[in-house]
């Protein structure tokens, strides 16, 4: 079976993983990028609207051009980093070292790392109503992929289901692919994206009904339109449900961080609602409590864009100088305040509070 | 369908922190406009600032704070309409003093507004408030957000927050 070496290897190619592979490649590390899929870049790829955050996490940008940002900075370091598309690492064997992976379907390897820094993102979350399995029922990842990947729509008229920051966004998105949006349903009495992407989806005449829900999926070869319900304050249905009629339904209810790698290299996880399900402990440099692991990004707990770049920044340069590289640890302040200050907000809260009960001052008497 | 346009929902009805509106003396004046600015919640973002050639948009103490406008610096210059990526900053310009205004709005959708010809201006619901002229079509910053300027009824100018092509 076909072998490679790595200093550090990377565990997908997203804003957290580019920036982790950066700064270890600067340190001098020879870094691996196993990216499962066809483009690196993770999320950002999808993303044609301008960021958010300060500009030095490139605010202002669009998503997608982050992308190019941090693709060219790692080019910069040449034969340091090889990337390799459309791999999966699919297990980690840590008595002998040795990860696998799979590139495409055929092609099954080994990677022999000395350190391994995960940063595999989220994935979607679904609800369940009835006739949730017929065509037309989308998450909203996969109707972003289909828009701004392949230049595909997903119909004439969806659906959108939670006005998070990703369900507002998807739907301006899909307004201006032309599509129309019929509603976007939020079980919570206020909408739980930033207030602005609300009201530029408003203004184009999209309604944003409060503590409401979906009941089921109407349709019988394909979506033809929902019946929606209201909410109380207890989320109790109350009232007759009322039909709209659409023939795309998008999901767009939360992520979850795709934790599998971490629990199979034995880290000590832990559920924390505010991180949005079980993530691994981490001490400042955002090592777990496998020395030889680390992790950055929406894996650590579902957060943004700019706040995963930071923290592969860290895991990088923490990674690289657990090998002895001068990595430059004097950055890490730097990266400590540019973390501290976006999360120091009252969106910032949740995130504080579920960071702050899973960050350990350090190893000695945690790990197991 | 029970739409409530409530401030919860993303609709405007009333100043608060966050939302800054020009003094009127200096408004009437300002030749070029001036910034008009709703964004009412503390998030974690400052391009309207970083992009202020003037700092009429005033430092940010901290990344979460909402902005606040010094307006004796600012010249209407639409650099911020073009940046922020709430679409949160709209400059409007009354010192024509005729009865008619000119809004330069920050528009993100296809088709492209054509000058001269005449567009629809949509309110906080996308309700259809009037019909405006369009004056100019600008790509500051050459990145696909356009700024439209569109002359109004001066007294529309509080109501309007977006155009459709039609
Ligand atoms: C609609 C939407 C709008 C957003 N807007 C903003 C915004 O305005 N500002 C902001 O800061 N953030 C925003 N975000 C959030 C931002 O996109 C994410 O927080 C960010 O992408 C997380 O980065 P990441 O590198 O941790 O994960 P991802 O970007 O998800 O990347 C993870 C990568 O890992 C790969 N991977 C997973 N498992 C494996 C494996 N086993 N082997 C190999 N590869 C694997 C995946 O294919 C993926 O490419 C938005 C997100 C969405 C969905």
């Amino acid at each position: 079976m076909r072998e490679i070496a790595a200093d550090v290897l990377v565990v997908g190619g997203g804003p957290a993983g580019l920036s982790a592979a950066a700064e270890a490649a600067a340190a001098g590390a020879g870094v691996v990028v196993a990216e499962a899929g066809l483009h690196l870049g993770g999320q950002l790829v999808k993303q044609s609207h301008k960021f958010f955050g300060s500009r030095d996490e490139y605010a202002g940008t669009r998503g997608f051009e982050i992308a190019k940002i941090l693709k060219d900075e790692i080019a910069r370091h040449g034969d340091r980093v090889q990337i390799l598309l459309g791999t999966t690492v699919c297990g980690y064997y840590g008595d002998e070292g040795v990860v696998t992976a799979m590139t495409g379907e055929e092609e099954y390897f080994r990677i022999i790392p000395k350190r391994m820094i995960v940063a595999s993102g989220a994935q979607e979350r679904l609800i369940p109503f009835p006739n949730n399995d017929i065509p037309g029922v989308y998450g909203a990842g996969a109707v972003q992929t289909l828009m701004n990947v392949y230049g595909v729509v997903p119909g004439k008229r969806v659906l959108m289901i939670g006005a998070g920051n990703i369900g507002l966004i998807v739907s301006y998105q899909l307004l201006q692919a032309g599509v129309e949006v019929a509603a976007i349903l939020e079980a919570a009495p206020r909408v739980g994206g930033y207030w602005v992407h609300a009201a530029k989806a408003r203004r184009l005449g999209v309604p944003i009904l409060l503590r409401h829900s979906i009941k089921r999926a109407l349709g019988g070869e394909a979506v033809t339109g929902a019946e929606i319900i209201e909410l109380d304050e207890k989320f109790n249905q109350v009232g007759a449900p009322e039909e709209i009629e659409c023939d795309t339904i998008c999901l767009a209810v939360g992520l979850t961080p795709t934790s599998e790698l971490l629990w199979q290299a034995g880290c000590r996880m832990k559920y924390v609602p505010a991180l949005c399900g079980h993530v691994p402990l981490r001490d400042a440099l955002m090592r777990t409590s496998n020395e030889n692991v680390w992790m950055a990004g929406d894996v650590s707990g579902i957060e943004e864009a700019s706040a995963a770049m930071i923290e592969g920044r860290i895991a990088g340069v923490c990674a690289a100088e657990s090998l002895g590289l001068k990595a430059g640890a004097k950055k890490l302040d730097g990266f400590w305040e540019r973390l501290g200050n976006l999360r120091a907000g009252e969106t910032g809260e949740k995130i504080r509070a579920g960071v702050a009960a899973v960050t350990v001052a350090g190893w000695e008497g945690e790990a197991v | 369908m029970k739409d409530i346009a409530s401030f919860e929902s993303g609709v405007l009805s009333e100043v608060r922190p966050g939302v800054s509106r020009p003094p009127k003396e200096l408004w009437r004046k300002r030749k070029g406009g001036l910034v008009v600015v709703e964004c009412p919640q503390r998030i974690p973002c400052n391009p309207c600032h970083t992009s202020c050639p003037t700092g009429a948009i005033v430092k940010f103490e901290d990344i979460n704070d909402v902005p606040a406008v010094d307006y004796a610096k600012c010249t209407g210059c639409a650099l911020c309409v073009a940046k922020c990526p709430g679409l949160a900053c709209f400059v409007i310009d009354i010192a024509c003093g005729d009865g008619t205004a000119l809004m330069k709005l920050p528009y993100e959708m296809l088709p492209l507004p054509e000058r001269g010809g005449v567009v629809k201006c949509l309110g906080r619901t996308g309700e259809v408030v009037c019909d405006g002229e369009v004056k100019a079509v600008a790509e500051p910053h050459r990145d696909r957000t356009m700024v439209v300027h569109v002359a109004v009824p001066e007294d529309k100018v509080g109501d309007i927050r977006a155009i459709r092509v039609v």
